[in-house]
């Protein structure tokens, strides 16, 4: 104990021999480009979703001064997500079935994988890591390009389903399917789903899984009595990573279906800003990117809060 | 009935359910792509029937081929400028902001700690439409096209590159420094002549890992393009996915694929050779992966 304390004093005043504001200014271009480049964009989507439309030329027109935002664009958006029958109602709540639906499937298809790969050992647990991260680093577009080639309606799925007999007449895929869009997404973000499973669930000692059945507990029990509740937090984790870009997600339903009636929040979003640049389409855009931005907020504070309560008590114990 | 009972839930037995269906996913993951990959070589127009190999659409079409269609060639060009440029800009800054944000403290350090962190937990559609709009209506000097690409690009590149440094800057630890300055050295002296080469091989990891980041990226690209002169790959493969007549569009997704994969492949050797010399236990595949939150 004391040993350790008299080599810390170095290790800690080593920084301090540096010139004053060293490290300070070291991150400085960092932070002044995320501030200029991050900050101030979110701030111009708020300027404009309170904007007001240019008397001349028709055209959104931010208004900087917060005092003097507009509710119009937010209120169309919030009114249309309330109202039964408002546009935007419909999209949120398949957006909201589309993503639960596709985390689910990620969990259940992601967990099994997760949990074998963090038990394997040397050599073995290294190549069956990379395997799997694999899909990680190639692109999410060339991912879904590959699934449009198999789903064609004379592509490979049709043609061994029909030879197996489970289908008389080829399945259309690619048009309007709600089933392939929730497929793709799970098989996109797949990936990102694994990594801190397998991260929750490597830190999990084997002794303890040992004792446990030791102790009479068969596989089961021992999952649920054990390894679930020790693996929560990866989870949590990992539904809140895939969950962030899925609600933001267009181009899968763009490429599995193209079709209005498999629309996500995102090709709501995309139709708005990128399509029509004259009336309020832009303001209500922005506005709507700022009402997913808040949705996703409430996500990552809620992990983040108990992710920092489990970290504390893990320090009690 | 019992016996099949009690081999499912006995725990000591080889878990040979869960290898089956690690196999599987691995399958089910990679073969897609792998599928997509032999269509580029299709000798046939068809991109759901294989009629032989060969190197039609990659080079040999007089029209279609990636080499010889203006539009891909294109696509590929801009793709591999965006991420060079972008690999450039931000892997200087993102060292130097990971270096800064290890070693200050205080209140303000905490706050730049969490300012760096937002982007990584951002969508990236509202990081991108804020940048659209931003360039719309307040920096209106950079065009959109290349320049406002780049500084997507960069934007959210920064917190990638600081987070795989960090984990580095741990694992060498003050020590190297602190005996630099035993021996005499100044601190800055020991921070360019010490700390910095023992970071060179994470450094060019970076720079391979924001150039693959920026290879795939899809969203910013498309936000802040002006048209079809500065498409790259993967919008292309967003435009013109499901309509693509012929397998051009696969062979050109390979090359993209065999760009960043090579980049990553660069980089994870580098950084395990890089962890066995300094015996940190945590792999190179961890260190790339390693993007929590």
């Amino acid at each position: 104990m004391k040993r350790r304390s008299a080599r810390r004093t170095p290790i800690e005043s080593i920084e301090m021999l540096y010139p004053r504001g060293f490290w300070r200014t070291l991150a400085l271009p960092g932070l002044l480009w995320l501030l200029l480049l991050f900050v101030v964009p979110f701030y111009a989507s708020l300027s404009t979703a309170g904007g007001k439309l240019d008397p001349i030329f028709g055209t959104a027109t931010p208004e900087w001064n917060p005092l003097r935002w507009h509710p119009d664009a937010f209120s169309f958006v919030l009114r249309n997500l309330v109202l039964t029958n408002g546009p935007f109602r419909v999209v949120f709540v398949r957006t909201t079935i589309y993503v639960f639906s596709a985390v689910a499937l990620c969990l259940l298809v992601a967990y099994p994988v997760a949990y074998y790969v963090s038990r394997l050992q040397g050599r073995a647990k290294t190549l069956m890591l990379a395997l799997v991260v694999l899909p990680f680093w190639i692109s999410y577009l060339m991912r879904m390009l590959a699934w449009v080639g198999l789903l064609q309606n004379d592509g490979y799925v049709n043609r061994i389903l029909q030879a197996l007999h489970l289908i008389d007449h080829p399945i259309t895929w690619l048009e309007g399917n709600p089933v392939t869009v929730v497929l793709g997404l799970a098989y996109g973000y797949m990936p990102f789903m694994i990594l801190p499973l397998f991260a929750a669930l490597e830190r999990i000692d084997r002794h303890v899984l040992e004792a446990a059945w030791d102790l009479g507990a068969n596989s089961l029990r021992s999952f649920v009595r054990v390894t679930l509740p020790l693996s929560k937090q990866g989870i949590l984790a990992g539904t809140v990573i895939i969950m962030l870009p899925m609600f933001g997600d267009y181009y899968t339903a763009d490429l599995l279906s193209g079709r209005p009636e498999t629309s996500m929040i995102g090709n709501q979003i995309v139709l708005y800003l990128q399509g029509n640049t004259l009336g309020s389409a832009q303001a209500r855009g922005a506005a709507l990117v700022m009402i997913l931005a808040a949705l996703v907020s409430i996500l990552t504070i809620y992990y983040l809060v108990s992710t920092s309560r489990a970290a504390s008590e893990a320090r009690l114990r | 009935m019992s016996a099949m009972r009690t081999w499912v839930v006995n725990p000591w037995r080889r878990p040979r359910f869960l290898a089956v269906w690690s196999w599987l996913y691995v399958v089910w993951a990679v073969g897609p792509v792998g599928s997509a990959i032999v269509f580029s070589f299709n000798s046939g127009r068809s991109r759901s029937t294989l009629q032989g190999l060969s190197l039609r659409w990659y080079v040999g079409d007089p029209d279609l081929s990636v080499l010889h269609d203006p539009r891909l060639l294109a696509a590929m060009v801009q793709s591999l400028q965006l991420a060079a440029l972008t690999m450039i800009i931000a892997t200087p800054i993102g060292v130097a902001m990971a270096l800064g944000l290890a070693r200050w403290r205080g209140r303000a350090a905490t706050g730049s700690n969490l300012l760096m962190l937002l982007p990584l937990v951002t969508p990236e559609i509202v990081l991108a439409s804020g940048l659209f709009l931003v360039f719309v209506h307040l920096f209106t000097v950079v065009p959109f096209g290349t320049p406002a690409q780049v500084l997507g690009h960069v934007t959210w590149s920064i917190p990638y590159v600081v987070v795989v440094m960090r984990g580095r800057l741990f694992s060498i630890g003050k020590e190297y420094e602190e005996a630099a300055m035993d021996l005499g050295s100044s601190p800055i002296e020991a921070l360019r002549r010490v700390l910095l080469p023992l970071l060179y091989p994470a450094v060019f990891a970076g720079f391979m890992i924001v150039f693959a980041l920026s290879i795939d990226d899809f969203v910013t690209s498309q936000f802040l393009s002006a048209g079809d002169s500065t498409t790259t790959i993967p919008m292309l493969l967003y435009s013109t996915g499901r309509s693509a007549p012929n397998p051009s569009l696969n062979a050109l997704a390979t090359l993209m694929l065999a760009f960043s994969l090579a980049a990553i492949g660069i980089a994870a050797f580098t950084l395990t050779r890089f962890a066995r010399r300094h015996g940190t236990k945590a792999g190179a595949t961890r260190e790339l992966t390693a993007f929590e939150l």
